[in-house]
Protein backbone atom coordinates (compact mmCIF):
# COMPACT_ATOMS: atom_id res chain seq x y z
CA UNK A 1 0.00 0.00 0.00
CA UNK A 2 1.06 3.17 -0.93
CA UNK A 3 2.48 5.40 2.15
CA UNK A 4 1.38 9.12 2.63
CA UNK A 5 3.83 10.13 5.25
CA UNK A 6 6.38 12.81 5.44
CA UNK A 7 8.93 14.36 7.07
CA UNK A 8 9.82 17.60 4.48
CA UNK A 9 8.20 19.88 2.45
CA UNK A 10 9.90 18.13 -0.99
CA UNK A 11 8.85 14.91 -0.07
CA UNK A 12 5.26 16.27 0.78
CA UNK A 13 5.47 18.08 -2.61
CA UNK A 14 6.86 15.28 -4.12
CA UNK A 15 3.81 12.96 -2.52
CA UNK A 16 1.23 15.06 -4.00
CA UNK A 17 2.41 15.31 -7.79
CA UNK A 18 3.49 11.29 -7.70
CA UNK A 19 -0.42 10.71 -6.26
CA UNK A 20 -1.83 13.55 -7.95
CA UNK A 21 -3.55 14.99 -4.99
CA UNK A 22 -3.79 18.22 -3.52
CA UNK A 23 -2.22 18.80 -0.03
CA UNK A 24 -5.55 18.32 1.78
CA UNK A 25 -6.19 14.96 0.51
CA UNK A 26 -2.56 14.19 1.39
CA UNK A 27 -3.29 15.05 4.71
CA UNK A 28 -6.54 12.97 5.03
CA UNK A 29 -4.62 10.05 3.60
CA UNK A 30 -1.91 10.33 6.17
CA UNK A 31 -4.23 10.80 8.94
CA UNK A 32 -5.35 7.64 7.86
CA UNK A 33 -2.99 5.57 7.49
CA UNK A 34 -1.17 6.60 10.74
CA UNK A 35 -3.92 6.66 13.07
CA UNK A 36 -6.68 4.39 11.69
CA UNK A 37 -9.73 6.62 11.37
CA UNK A 38 -12.09 6.49 8.34
CA UNK A 39 -12.59 9.33 6.08
CA UNK A 40 -15.90 10.19 7.43
CA UNK A 41 -14.51 10.49 11.21
CA UNK A 42 -11.79 12.65 10.31
CA UNK A 43 -13.16 15.11 7.82
CA UNK A 44 -16.40 15.17 10.51
CA UNK A 45 -13.76 16.00 13.25
CA UNK A 46 -12.23 18.61 11.44
CA UNK A 47 -15.59 20.04 10.66
CA UNK A 48 -16.05 20.33 14.57
CA UNK A 49 -12.87 22.14 14.74
CA UNK A 50 -13.72 24.86 12.17
CA UNK A 51 -17.48 25.09 13.90
CA UNK A 52 -15.91 26.29 17.42
CA UNK A 53 -13.54 28.71 15.34
CA UNK A 54 -15.66 30.05 13.18
CA UNK A 55 -18.27 30.95 16.66
CA UNK A 56 -15.18 31.84 18.52
CA UNK A 57 -14.25 34.73 15.62
CA UNK A 58 -17.92 35.58 15.75
CA UNK A 59 -18.48 35.94 19.11
CA UNK A 60 -16.74 39.43 20.67
CA UNK A 61 -17.59 41.32 17.71
CA UNK A 62 -20.57 41.67 18.78
CA UNK A 63 -20.70 41.18 22.72
CA UNK A 64 -17.30 41.90 24.20
CA UNK A 65 -15.94 39.57 26.96
CA UNK A 66 -13.73 40.75 29.41
CA UNK A 67 -11.00 39.20 30.10
CA UNK A 68 -9.53 37.25 33.60
CA UNK A 69 -7.11 39.41 33.65
CA UNK A 70 -8.61 42.89 32.92
CA UNK A 71 -6.02 43.45 29.96
CA UNK A 72 -8.33 43.41 26.99
CA UNK A 73 -11.92 43.28 26.62
CA UNK A 74 -13.81 44.88 23.49
CA UNK A 75 -11.47 45.35 21.19
CA UNK A 76 -12.93 43.07 18.48
CA UNK A 77 -16.28 45.01 18.50
CA UNK A 78 -14.65 48.64 17.89
CA UNK A 79 -13.03 47.26 14.77
CA UNK A 80 -15.56 45.79 13.54
CA UNK A 81 -17.91 48.50 14.38
CA UNK A 82 -15.38 50.91 11.68
CA UNK A 83 -15.71 48.19 9.24
CA UNK A 84 -19.38 48.33 9.19
CA UNK A 85 -20.09 52.07 9.27
CA UNK A 86 -17.78 52.59 6.07
CA UNK A 87 -14.89 54.11 8.34
CA UNK A 88 -11.85 51.41 8.26
CA UNK A 89 -8.41 52.04 6.57
CA UNK A 90 -8.34 48.46 6.01
CA UNK A 91 -11.64 47.55 5.04
CA UNK A 92 -12.64 43.80 3.98
CA UNK A 93 -10.45 41.04 3.79
CA UNK A 94 -7.67 41.93 6.46
CA UNK A 95 -9.81 44.04 8.47
CA UNK A 96 -12.06 41.89 9.48
CA UNK A 97 -9.22 39.29 9.72
CA UNK A 98 -7.99 41.23 12.30
CA UNK A 99 -11.30 42.00 14.20
CA UNK A 100 -12.04 37.97 14.32
CA UNK A 101 -8.37 37.05 15.34
CA UNK A 102 -8.91 39.62 17.99
CA UNK A 103 -12.32 38.21 18.95
CA UNK A 104 -11.13 34.29 19.40
CA UNK A 105 -8.42 35.99 21.88
CA UNK A 106 -11.07 37.92 24.04
CA UNK A 107 -13.07 34.70 24.02
CA UNK A 108 -9.83 33.02 25.33
CA UNK A 109 -8.81 35.03 27.02
CA UNK A 110 -12.74 35.02 29.38
CA UNK A 111 -12.84 31.44 29.49
CA UNK A 112 -14.45 30.70 26.31
CA UNK A 113 -14.17 27.68 24.15
CA UNK A 114 -11.19 28.00 21.16
CA UNK A 115 -9.53 25.87 19.51
CA UNK A 116 -5.50 25.56 19.98
CA UNK A 117 -4.10 26.32 16.55
CA UNK A 118 -0.97 25.39 17.23
CA UNK A 119 -1.92 26.94 20.53
CA UNK A 120 -4.01 29.00 22.80
CA UNK A 121 -1.74 31.77 22.57
CA UNK A 122 -2.15 32.18 19.03
CA UNK A 123 -5.21 30.29 18.54
CA UNK A 124 -7.26 33.38 16.55
CA UNK A 125 -4.45 33.65 13.43
CA UNK A 126 -6.15 31.06 11.61
CA UNK A 127 -9.97 31.23 12.62
CA UNK A 128 -9.24 35.25 11.83
CA UNK A 129 -7.82 35.18 8.26
CA UNK A 130 -10.04 31.83 7.31
CA UNK A 131 -12.95 33.52 8.87
CA UNK A 132 -12.84 37.02 6.77
CA UNK A 133 -11.82 35.25 3.20
CA UNK A 134 -14.96 32.90 3.67
CA UNK A 135 -16.75 35.78 3.61
CA UNK A 136 -15.29 37.90 1.58
CA UNK A 137 -15.80 35.02 -0.90
CA UNK A 138 -18.75 32.59 0.29
CA UNK A 139 -16.67 29.55 0.12
CA UNK A 140 -18.91 26.83 2.13
CA UNK A 141 -18.17 25.08 5.42
CA UNK A 142 -16.33 22.03 3.85
CA UNK A 143 -14.07 24.13 1.49
CA UNK A 144 -12.73 25.53 4.96
CA UNK A 145 -12.36 22.34 6.07
CA UNK A 146 -10.06 21.38 3.19
CA UNK A 147 -8.43 24.66 4.41
CA UNK A 148 -7.98 23.48 7.66
CA UNK A 149 -6.16 20.32 6.96
CA UNK A 150 -3.42 22.48 4.78
CA UNK A 151 -3.15 24.68 7.61
CA UNK A 152 -2.55 21.47 9.69
CA UNK A 153 0.42 20.10 7.38
CA UNK A 154 2.64 23.24 7.83
CA UNK A 155 2.25 23.20 11.41
CA UNK A 156 3.33 19.79 11.75
CA UNK A 157 6.21 20.07 10.10
CA UNK A 158 7.40 22.98 12.45
CA UNK A 159 6.19 21.07 15.35
CA UNK A 160 8.59 18.10 13.81
CA UNK A 161 11.21 20.04 12.86
CA UNK A 162 11.25 23.22 15.18
CA UNK A 163 8.99 24.22 18.26
CA UNK A 164 5.72 25.68 18.47
CA UNK A 165 6.25 26.66 22.12
CA UNK A 166 6.96 30.12 23.20
CA UNK A 167 8.90 29.47 26.22
CA UNK A 168 10.90 27.18 23.69
CA UNK A 169 11.15 29.52 20.30
CA UNK A 170 9.61 32.62 21.85
CA UNK A 171 6.22 34.08 20.12
CA UNK A 172 7.62 33.66 16.02
CA UNK A 173 7.12 30.29 17.17
CA UNK A 174 3.67 30.31 18.26
CA UNK A 175 2.02 33.44 15.93
CA UNK A 176 5.17 33.02 13.17
CA UNK A 177 3.89 29.35 13.14
CA UNK A 178 0.08 30.05 13.30
CA UNK A 179 0.37 32.98 10.19
CA UNK A 180 2.16 30.52 8.14
CA UNK A 181 -0.35 27.74 8.38
CA UNK A 182 -3.34 30.43 7.70
CA UNK A 183 -1.49 31.70 4.83
CA UNK A 184 -0.75 28.47 3.63
CA UNK A 185 -4.51 27.66 4.03
CA UNK A 186 -5.36 31.08 2.21
CA UNK A 187 -3.36 30.01 -0.90
CA UNK A 188 -5.60 26.95 -1.28
CA UNK A 189 -8.66 28.25 -0.85
CA UNK A 190 -8.13 30.51 -3.52
CA UNK A 191 -6.66 27.84 -5.76
CA UNK A 192 -2.88 27.86 -5.47
CA UNK A 193 -1.34 24.76 -5.40
CA UNK A 194 1.36 22.93 -2.87
CA UNK A 195 4.42 24.66 -3.88
CA UNK A 196 2.32 28.29 -3.71
CA UNK A 197 1.21 27.08 -0.39
CA UNK A 198 4.88 26.30 0.79
CA UNK A 199 6.22 29.72 -0.37
CA UNK A 200 3.14 31.62 1.59
CA UNK A 201 4.69 29.72 4.98
CA UNK A 202 7.85 30.38 3.84
CA UNK A 203 7.21 33.89 3.52
CA UNK A 204 4.74 34.37 6.53
CA UNK A 205 7.35 33.04 8.99
CA UNK A 206 9.94 35.42 7.63
CA UNK A 207 7.90 38.56 8.36
CA UNK A 208 7.89 37.37 11.96
CA UNK A 209 11.33 35.84 12.58
CA UNK A 210 12.51 37.16 16.02
CA UNK A 211 9.34 38.19 17.37
CA UNK A 212 9.66 37.83 21.58
CA UNK A 213 7.42 36.34 23.84
CA UNK A 214 7.06 38.94 26.39
CA UNK A 215 3.27 38.36 28.05
CA UNK A 216 2.42 40.91 30.38
CA UNK A 217 1.88 39.52 33.85
CA UNK A 218 2.40 36.02 32.56
CA UNK A 219 -0.85 36.17 30.98
CA UNK A 220 -2.24 35.40 27.40
CA UNK A 221 -3.75 38.97 26.57
CA UNK A 222 -1.29 41.48 25.18
CA UNK A 223 0.53 41.53 23.34
CA UNK A 224 -0.97 38.00 22.42
CA UNK A 225 -4.30 39.29 20.92
CA UNK A 226 -2.69 42.44 18.88
CA UNK A 227 0.07 40.03 17.76
CA UNK A 228 -2.89 37.90 16.77
CA UNK A 229 -4.14 39.85 14.48
CA UNK A 230 -0.72 40.84 13.02
CA UNK A 231 -0.05 36.99 12.46
CA UNK A 232 -3.64 37.02 10.47
CA UNK A 233 -2.86 40.05 8.32
CA UNK A 234 0.27 38.65 7.69
CA UNK A 235 -1.14 35.49 6.01
CA UNK A 236 -3.19 37.75 3.48
CA UNK A 237 -0.12 39.30 2.58
CA UNK A 238 2.05 36.60 1.93
CA UNK A 239 -0.41 34.62 0.38
CA UNK A 240 -1.70 36.95 -2.21
CA UNK A 241 2.45 37.12 -2.71
CA UNK A 242 2.48 33.74 -3.24
CA UNK A 243 -0.86 33.52 -5.41
CA UNK A 244 0.92 36.33 -7.64
CA UNK A 245 3.89 34.24 -8.57
CA UNK A 246 6.52 35.90 -6.23
CA UNK A 247 9.48 33.67 -5.53
CA UNK A 248 10.56 33.11 -1.97
CA UNK A 249 14.73 32.97 -1.60
CA UNK A 250 14.61 30.61 1.01
CA UNK A 251 12.28 27.29 0.66
CA UNK A 252 10.21 26.18 3.97
CA UNK A 253 12.56 23.37 5.19
CA UNK A 254 15.22 25.76 5.29
CA UNK A 255 12.87 28.77 6.83
CA UNK A 256 11.75 25.98 9.37
CA UNK A 257 15.03 25.44 10.86
CA UNK A 258 16.02 29.37 10.37
CA UNK A 259 13.06 29.82 13.14
CA UNK A 260 14.42 27.06 15.45
CA UNK A 261 17.90 28.57 15.06
CA UNK A 262 16.50 31.87 15.59
CA UNK A 263 14.50 31.17 18.46
CA UNK A 264 17.49 29.07 20.20
CA UNK A 265 19.22 32.52 20.35
CA UNK A 266 16.34 34.48 21.97
CA UNK A 267 17.74 35.04 25.48
CA UNK A 268 15.38 33.10 28.34
CA UNK A 269 13.73 36.14 29.62
CA UNK A 270 12.09 36.74 26.10
CA UNK A 271 10.84 33.61 26.16
CA UNK A 272 7.42 33.34 28.15
CA UNK A 273 9.14 33.92 31.45
CA UNK A 274 7.37 37.62 31.73
CA UNK A 275 10.47 38.74 32.71
CA UNK A 276 11.57 41.19 29.60
CA UNK A 277 10.63 43.26 26.70
CA UNK A 278 6.84 44.26 26.85
CA UNK A 279 6.04 42.97 30.30
CA UNK A 280 8.35 44.54 32.02
CA UNK A 281 7.93 47.70 30.82
CA UNK A 282 6.83 50.23 33.37
CA UNK A 283 3.73 51.40 32.50
CA UNK A 284 2.82 47.76 31.47
CA UNK A 285 3.90 46.23 34.59
CA UNK A 286 2.12 49.29 36.38
CA UNK A 287 -1.01 48.43 34.36
CA UNK A 288 -0.91 45.23 35.51
CA UNK A 289 -1.33 45.26 39.16
CA UNK A 290 -4.27 43.68 40.33
CA UNK A 291 -4.58 41.87 36.81
CA UNK A 292 -5.31 38.68 38.02
CA UNK A 293 -1.33 38.17 38.98
CA UNK A 294 -0.45 37.49 42.61
CA UNK A 295 2.84 39.27 43.81
CA UNK B 1 11.26 18.75 18.32
CA UNK B 2 8.80 15.82 17.53
CA UNK B 3 8.62 12.53 15.29
CA UNK B 4 6.36 13.85 12.67
CA UNK B 5 4.58 10.14 12.59
CA UNK B 6 3.33 10.92 16.17
CA UNK B 7 1.71 14.27 15.27
CA UNK B 8 -1.45 14.10 14.06
CA UNK B 9 -3.50 16.77 11.97
CA UNK B 10 -6.05 17.39 15.16
CA UNK B 11 -2.44 18.00 17.66
CA UNK B 12 -2.13 20.87 15.14
CA UNK B 13 -5.78 21.98 14.61
CA UNK B 14 -6.31 21.15 18.60
CA UNK B 15 -7.28 20.78 20.88
CA UNK B 16 -10.56 22.11 21.92
CA UNK B 17 -10.01 23.68 24.90
CA UNK B 18 -11.62 26.28 27.55
CA UNK B 19 -9.01 29.17 27.33
CA UNK B 20 -6.85 30.90 28.25
CA UNK B 21 -3.95 28.31 28.53
CA UNK B 22 -3.60 24.93 28.31
CA UNK B 23 -1.63 24.13 31.27
CA UNK B 24 -2.91 26.86 33.90
CA UNK B 25 -6.32 26.01 33.09
CA UNK B 26 -7.07 22.51 31.09
CA UNK B 27 -4.02 21.30 32.78
CA UNK B 28 -5.24 22.42 36.62
CA UNK B 29 -8.54 21.07 35.97
CA UNK B 30 -7.85 17.60 35.14
CA UNK B 31 -5.28 17.31 38.17
CA UNK B 32 -8.48 18.16 40.03
CA UNK B 33 -10.58 16.04 37.96
CA UNK B 34 -8.29 12.85 39.74
CA UNK B 35 -7.59 14.14 43.00
CA UNK B 36 -12.12 13.73 43.04
CA UNK B 37 -11.84 10.44 41.80
CA UNK B 38 -9.65 9.04 44.54
CA UNK B 39 -13.12 9.86 46.73
CA UNK B 40 -14.68 7.12 45.23
CA UNK B 41 -18.05 9.01 44.32
CA UNK B 42 -18.71 10.50 47.98
CA UNK B 43 -19.65 13.82 47.94
CA UNK B 44 -17.35 16.70 48.93
CA UNK B 45 -18.27 19.23 51.18
CA UNK B 46 -14.92 21.27 51.35
CA UNK B 47 -11.55 21.58 49.35
CA UNK B 48 -8.59 23.58 50.12
CA UNK B 49 -6.05 24.13 47.40
CA UNK B 50 -2.41 25.30 47.82
CA UNK B 51 -0.74 26.87 44.61
CA UNK B 52 3.14 27.29 43.86
CA UNK B 53 5.28 28.51 41.41
CA UNK B 54 3.79 29.84 38.78
CA UNK B 55 -0.04 28.87 39.38
CA UNK B 56 0.58 30.64 43.13
CA UNK B 57 2.09 34.01 40.99
CA UNK B 58 -0.46 33.90 38.27
CA UNK B 59 -3.89 31.76 38.98
CA UNK B 60 -6.40 34.40 38.93
CA UNK B 61 -5.30 35.73 35.37
CA UNK B 62 -5.33 32.41 34.18
CA UNK B 63 -8.54 31.17 36.02
CA UNK B 64 -6.55 28.26 37.48
CA UNK B 65 -8.82 28.73 40.59
CA UNK B 66 -12.19 28.03 38.48
CA UNK B 67 -10.56 25.30 36.68
CA UNK B 68 -9.77 23.30 39.82
CA UNK B 69 -12.45 24.17 41.76
CA UNK B 70 -14.43 22.90 38.38
CA UNK B 71 -12.09 19.90 37.97
CA UNK B 72 -13.67 19.08 41.85
CA UNK B 73 -17.13 18.93 40.58
CA UNK B 74 -16.33 16.68 37.80
CA UNK B 75 -16.91 19.31 35.21
CA UNK B 76 -15.80 18.56 31.78
CA UNK B 77 -12.29 20.68 30.27
CA UNK B 78 -14.88 21.91 27.58
CA UNK B 79 -17.53 23.14 29.49
CA UNK B 80 -18.56 26.67 29.00
CA UNK B 81 -19.59 26.43 32.38
CA UNK B 82 -16.16 26.69 33.88
CA UNK B 83 -15.63 30.52 34.27
CA UNK B 84 -18.71 30.54 36.59
CA UNK B 85 -17.25 27.62 38.97
CA UNK B 86 -17.66 29.36 42.30
CA UNK B 87 -21.34 30.05 41.60
CA UNK B 88 -21.62 26.49 40.75
CA UNK B 89 -19.47 25.50 43.88
CA UNK B 90 -21.77 28.22 46.62
CA UNK B 91 -24.91 26.63 44.98
CA UNK B 92 -23.65 23.11 45.64
CA UNK B 93 -23.02 23.73 48.65
CA UNK B 94 -19.22 22.78 48.34
CA UNK B 95 -17.30 25.61 50.33
CA UNK B 96 -13.12 26.03 49.26
CA UNK B 97 -9.87 27.84 49.79
CA UNK B 98 -7.31 28.96 48.20
CA UNK B 99 -4.24 29.84 49.22
CA UNK B 100 -0.66 30.85 47.71
CA UNK B 101 2.56 29.44 48.11
CA UNK B 102 5.65 31.13 47.13
CA UNK B 103 8.04 30.09 49.36
CA UNK B 104 8.71 26.67 49.70
CA UNK B 105 10.21 25.56 45.81
CA UNK B 106 8.45 22.77 44.26
CA UNK B 107 10.44 20.87 41.21
CA UNK B 108 7.59 21.96 38.55
CA UNK B 109 6.34 25.26 38.21
CA UNK B 110 2.95 24.55 37.92
CA UNK B 111 2.10 22.00 41.12
CA UNK B 112 -1.01 22.10 43.14
CA UNK B 113 -1.76 20.53 46.62
CA UNK B 114 -5.31 19.50 47.09
CA UNK B 115 -6.87 18.62 50.44
CA UNK B 116 -10.61 17.67 50.74
CA UNK B 117 -13.12 16.32 52.98
CA UNK B 118 -15.87 14.18 51.84
CA UNK B 119 -19.57 13.88 53.14
CA UNK B 120 -18.80 10.70 55.03
CA UNK B 121 -15.56 12.27 57.45
CA UNK B 122 -12.72 11.34 54.93
CA UNK B 123 -9.83 13.37 54.31
CA UNK B 124 -8.02 13.53 51.49
CA UNK B 125 -4.35 14.86 50.08
CA UNK B 126 -3.28 14.92 46.62
CA UNK B 127 -0.37 16.55 44.80
CA UNK B 128 -0.19 17.34 41.13
CA UNK B 129 1.09 19.23 38.51
CA UNK B 130 0.06 20.68 34.91
CA UNK B 131 2.97 19.56 32.56
CA UNK B 132 1.98 21.36 29.38
CA UNK B 133 -0.46 20.49 26.94
CA UNK B 134 -3.51 19.97 29.08
CA UNK B 135 -1.74 17.25 30.65
CA UNK B 136 -1.32 16.41 34.33
CA UNK B 137 0.36 13.98 36.75
CA UNK B 138 -0.65 13.13 40.28
CA UNK B 139 2.49 12.94 42.67
CA UNK B 140 1.65 12.29 45.88
CA UNK B 141 -1.74 10.88 48.36
CA UNK B 142 -1.00 11.78 51.32
CA UNK B 143 2.44 11.15 51.90
CA UNK B 144 2.96 8.23 49.73
CA UNK B 145 4.89 9.61 46.57
CA UNK B 146 2.93 7.87 43.55
CA UNK B 147 3.08 8.83 39.40
CA UNK B 148 -0.37 8.34 37.47
CA UNK B 149 -1.52 10.92 34.61
CA UNK B 150 -5.07 9.27 34.14
CA UNK B 151 -4.48 8.78 30.61
CA UNK B 152 -5.24 4.71 31.41
CA UNK B 153 -8.03 3.41 33.05
CA UNK B 154 -6.35 3.36 36.91
CA UNK B 155 -6.87 1.33 40.03
CA UNK B 156 -5.56 2.63 43.31
CA UNK B 157 -5.47 0.08 45.93
CA UNK B 158 -4.61 1.11 49.29
CA UNK B 159 -2.87 -2.09 50.70
CA UNK B 160 -1.26 -3.96 53.44
CA UNK B 161 2.71 -4.62 53.09
CA UNK B 162 2.84 -7.87 53.35
CA UNK B 163 3.61 -11.11 50.92
CA UNK B 164 1.33 -12.25 48.15
CA UNK B 165 -0.65 -9.41 48.40
CA UNK B 166 0.37 -8.15 44.71
CA UNK B 167 -0.11 -11.86 43.96
CA UNK B 168 -4.09 -11.98 44.83
CA UNK B 169 -4.78 -8.91 43.36
CA UNK B 170 -3.15 -9.44 39.74
CA UNK B 171 -4.84 -12.85 40.07
CA UNK B 172 -7.98 -11.15 40.35
CA UNK B 173 -7.76 -8.95 37.41
CA UNK B 174 -6.55 -11.96 35.49
CA UNK B 175 -10.13 -14.04 36.04
CA UNK B 176 -11.79 -10.79 34.82
CA UNK B 177 -9.48 -10.58 31.33
CA UNK B 178 -8.31 -7.48 32.18
CA UNK B 179 -4.59 -6.61 30.97
CA UNK B 180 -2.36 -4.38 32.89
CA UNK B 181 -0.59 -2.22 30.71
CA UNK B 182 1.88 -0.37 33.69
CA UNK B 183 2.30 -1.99 37.71
CA UNK B 184 3.88 -0.06 40.37
CA UNK B 185 4.19 -0.50 43.94
CA UNK B 186 4.64 2.31 46.81
CA UNK B 187 5.07 1.89 50.34
CA UNK B 188 4.96 4.44 53.50
CA UNK B 189 7.71 2.29 55.33
CA UNK B 190 8.22 -1.97 55.68
CA UNK B 191 4.73 -3.97 56.52
CA UNK B 192 2.76 -0.56 56.96
CA UNK B 193 0.72 0.37 54.18
CA UNK B 194 0.90 0.36 50.82
CA UNK B 195 -0.13 2.13 47.64
CA UNK B 196 -0.93 -0.61 44.71
CA UNK B 197 -0.85 1.40 40.99
CA UNK B 198 -2.73 -0.50 38.39
CA UNK B 199 -2.90 1.63 34.63
CA UNK B 200 -5.03 -0.66 32.59
CA UNK B 201 -6.12 -0.85 28.53
CA UNK B 202 -9.66 -2.31 29.44
CA UNK B 203 -12.53 -0.59 31.17
CA UNK B 204 -12.60 -1.34 35.07
CA UNK B 205 -15.82 -2.99 36.14
CA UNK B 206 -17.04 -1.36 39.24
CA UNK B 207 -17.57 -4.89 40.75
CA UNK B 208 -13.74 -5.35 40.44
CA UNK B 209 -13.28 -2.54 43.50
CA UNK B 210 -15.60 -4.43 45.63
CA UNK B 211 -13.80 -7.73 44.59
CA UNK B 212 -10.72 -6.30 45.63
CA UNK B 213 -12.11 -4.55 48.63
CA UNK B 214 -13.46 -7.81 50.14
CA UNK B 215 -9.31 -9.70 50.08
CA UNK B 216 -7.82 -9.58 53.36
CA UNK B 217 -4.71 -7.39 52.47
CA UNK B 218 -6.62 -4.69 50.36
CA UNK B 219 -7.81 -1.74 52.54
CA UNK B 220 -9.74 0.07 49.72
CA UNK B 221 -10.00 0.30 46.20
CA UNK B 222 -10.59 2.98 43.48
CA UNK B 223 -11.24 2.85 39.90
CA UNK B 224 -10.36 5.58 37.96
CA UNK B 225 -11.66 5.59 34.15
CA UNK B 226 -9.20 7.01 31.78
CA UNK B 227 -9.74 10.95 31.44
CA UNK B 228 -9.40 11.88 27.50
Amino acid sequence: MKSYKFKTATEMTALCDDAGIDLAELMIRREMELFGNTKTMIMEKMAGQWAVMRRAAGQAVTQPVTSMGGLIGGEAKRLAERLKNGMSIMPSVQGWASAYAMSVMEVNAGMGLIVAAPTAGSAGVIPGAFAALQEEKGYDDACMTQGLFVAAAIGLLIMSRATVAGAEGGCQAEIGTASAMASAGLVYLAGGDVRASCAAASAALANLLGLVCDPVGGLVELPCQRRNAVGAANAICTAESALAGIAEIVPLDEMIDVLYDVGKNIPESLRETAQGGMAIAPSAARRCRGCGTNG
Amino acid sequence: MQNPNTISAFDVIGPTMIGPSSSHTAGALRIALLARSLAGGNAIQHVEFVLYGSFARTYAGHGTDRALLAGMMGMDPCDEGIRDAMTLADRRGLSYRFTVNTKTQRSHPNTVDICYETANGRHIRVSGRSIGGGCAVITAIGDTVVEFTGSYHTIIINNYDRPGAVAKITALLAEARINIAFMRLYREAKGDRAFTLIECDEAIPASISEQLGHLPEVESAIVVAAVQ
